[in-house]
């Protein structure tokens, strides 16, 4: 069976510097998969390629089997792949509400002379979509701030908007990049619980980066190690726990400090 | 003195807590009758207090010439308008009310157009006194239009664009050129191709035409919009604005630089007005529509927007044509409105005006824009009088909006119309309120 995500000796380099190399990923399904390594390894590059932030300079990417290099970041969004801030980047103007309704951008049909005339059908998908935006909006626990304007919220919840957001667009993946950066304990339970809800009620694949190994380790199934642009081992929570290269590299100074 | 201060303080707030119930339709035709009144008493009445006849913009211009009859311009200010909307307003609060509340049972389009009517109305008879208040009721409409499209690039989209004066030009000449070849005698292209005859029912063709012309010119600004933003951009439409100026200077067979005339006399009231209200419709609709609200996703963050499955080359595109179109049929009416048009109309000072406008009344606001083209037009209008003082104390009033409100007096507001077109009743709330102050 085909994997639904497959990425296939990915390298990039910024200028002359080789940001990934050599980089290989498939996951499957349904499959919860973690991306760890320390601060500059390249993690959010390698996000950002496959989104199509960035164009690989070498390598194939292929989503559900087709291929997707070279196409726009809005082009890969609609095809299946969500995505979350590590500097959240929410619109900054917005309501919670208008942002999640927007992640369904893709999904309008009525086409400019609905969003210019109002027709009866453009009011129909609008009320589709809000309450689309509304079901999700309560599985991650944001929606009795509906209406108000993202800036005024804490930044927990903020977190929570992006996620919603990035559900909006169905996506068949998920790429979270670092989802519970800065919390405190509180919300960063929080968070672990909503990602798990949602994983079990959406059903989707999720791709995570993080840095809490609380976190990696408790959601994901298969983890990769990464190190200057190179994966340095891969497998199961445990094995990568008691991996030396990986202690070397990660979680030994994690335990120094 | 603290408790008499108070104590006005509570019987103003009193009073006005009468009116907060007035739906809409309340003030509307109280705006209709203070107009009628004026129509039939207005010079006796200004006679009656000193002056030689009803002053024509609110009695800032006698006010400003001859300090003396201040006391007079209140006076008739307050007898002709003000006491006859509040009474009216007061009046018939309940039964409007009720009337409001049977209007909404039919689609809000029923009730819309009755509103517009009443509005119509008033605008119509309060202009028909003379043709100076005609002339400034027209601007102030087209100014409207202008305004609103330029807050969907600037406001909306984020991006500074000065080019609008530019698209306004485009849409002005095209529709001029196209109404007097086809539809007069005798011009500088001969004799008219079309009987002069159907020229009115040709005319909205005309302004969509210079409006589509305006947004083909609104292209040549878009695409290098994929690439570049802010000061970029805003240098890049500037010098469109530009090029499209030098441009028509060097048009001999438009005049050049003498200007163009002779278009025919078909931007009347109900015509000028039926496309402000059209337009604000069709923007405010697009604006509040989630293909709309892609515009402040990619104002506020293009990758997050992108991400988002946005289209943001698409979405650019779409704003500087939509907008531009508008600047286009706006600059035809206006061009019509005048019967004369000249390039150097379409230069730095419209584009300050237009600017000025958008972001005096608000930026990402249609309310916002409609409130700072008819409060800037007034102004402007109302403080001719000072002649060269006027350029002093408009700049210094738009710079205390831009210290107090950076985003301009009514930002970021959505145009809800079903809203403001309710019934009024007093809140729960509020009459809590008011019984915990009292």
């Amino acid at each position: 069976m085909m994997p639904l995500l497959q990425v296939e000796n990915m390298t990039h380099f910024f200028g002359g510097l080789r940001a990934v190399h050599d980089y290989n990923l498939s996951i499957e399904k349904g499959e919860v998969r973690g991306l760890i390594g320390p601060n500059g390894a390249g993690k959010t590059t390698i996000f950002n390629l496959i989104t199509g932030v960035y164009k690989p300079s070498e390598g194939k990417l292929a989503l559900d089997g087709a291929s997707i290099v070279g196409l726009q970041p809005h082009q890969i969004a609609s095809m299946g792949i969500g995505r979350t801030f590590q500097n959240l980047r929410l619109w900054r103007h917005m309501t919670v509400l208008e942002h999640v309704r927007l992640g369904r951008y893709s999904k309008i049909t009525y086409g400019l002379v609905g969003a210019f005339l109002g027709t009866p059908q453009r009011h129909r998908e609008e009320a589709e979509i809000e309450a689309h935006a509304m079901r999700l909006m309560k599985l991650t626990h944001t929606d009795r701030f509906a209406n108000t304007v993202v800036t005024n919220l804490p930044y927990g919840v903020q977190r929570r908007v992006e996620l919603a957001r990035a559900l909006a667009t169905e996506p068949k993946i998920l790429f979270l990049d670092e989802p519970t950066a800065g919390m405190n304990p509180e919300e960063l339970i929080d968070m672990m619980n909503i990602v798990r809800e949602v994983h079990k009620e959406l059903g989707m694949a999720i791709f995570l980066i993080e840095h809490r190994m609380k976190v990696v380790m408790d959601l994901c199934e298969r983890i990769q190690t990464l190190v200057f642009g190179e994966v340095i081992a891969e497998g199961a929570p445990e094995e990568i726990r008691n991996n030396p290269q990986v202690i070397d590299a990660y979680l030994g100074k994690e335990v120094e400090a | 003195m603290t408790s008499s201060k108070s104590g006005v303080r509570q019987w103003v707030s009193k009073t006005w807590e009468q009116f907060t119930t007035v739906p809409m339709l309340g003030w509307l035709l109280g705006a209709l009758v203070a107009a009628i009144l004026e129509n039939l008493v207005g010079n006796t009445f200004a006679r009656l207090v000193g002056m030689s006849k009803a002053p024509v913009l609110f009695g800032f211009d006698i006010a400003l010439k001859t300090p003396l009859l201040i006391p007079s311009a209140i006076c008739y200010v307050l007898v002709i308008y003000l006491l006859p909307v509040f009474i009216v307003a007061r009046a018939l609060r309940d039964p409007l009310n009720k009337l409001a509340a049977a209007l909404l049972k039919y689609p809000i389009v029923v009730s819309a157009i009755v509103h517009l009517g009443v509005l119509y109305a008033a605008l119509h008879i309060w202009s028909s006194l003379n043709d100076y208040r005609a002339l400034v009721v027209k601007l102030i409409l087209i100014a409207v239009i202008l305004t609103l499209s330029l807050n969907v690039v600037n406001g909306y989209m984020g991006e500074f664009s000065c080019s609008h004066p530019g698209f306004m030009a485009l849409g002005a000449y095209t529709a001029s050129v196209l109404s007097v070849l086809f539809f007069v005698d005798g011009s500088v292209f001969g004799d008219a191709l079309l009987p002069p005859a159907i020229g009115p029912f040709i005319f909205p063709l005309i302004l969509i035409l210079g409006g589509a012309v305006a947004a083909l010119g609104a292209i040549l600004v878009a695409v290098p919009s994929f690439r570049t933003r802010g000061d970029y951009l805003a240098i890049i439409s500037l010098a469109f604005m530009f090029i499209v100026k030098s441009l028509i200077e060097n048009l001999e067979i438009v005049g050049g630089p003498r200007g163009f005339r002779g278009q025919p006399d078909w931007a009347n009231l109900p015509t000028v007005f039926a496309w402000t209200v059209i337009s604000v419709w069709i923007i405010n609709n697009f604006v509040r529509s989630t293909m709309g609200k892609a515009l402040c996703a990619v104002r506020d963050g293009e990758l997050a927007a992108s991400s988002m499955t946005v289209n943001t080359s698409k979405t650019k595109m779409i704003a500087f044509l939509f907008g531009a179109f508008w600047a286009g049929v706006a600059g035809g009416l206006f061009a019509h409105v005048l019967r004369y048009v000249n390039p150097s109309t379409f230069g730095v000072q419209k584009l300050a005006e237009v600017l000025a406008m958008v972001y005096f009344g608000g930026l990402n606001s249609v309310v916002g824009s409609i409130f700072g083209a008819v409060g800037f037009t007034l102004l402007s209008e109302a403080l001719r009088a000072l002649e060269l003082y006027k350029w002093i104390i408009i700049p210094v009033l738009l710079i205390l909006v831009m210290i107090y409100r950076p985003t301009g007096l009514i930002a970021f507001r959505e145009f809800d119309v079903s809203a403001m077109l309710q019934p009024k009743h007093k809140k729960e709330k509020e009459v809590d309120d008011a019984a915990a102050s009292s």
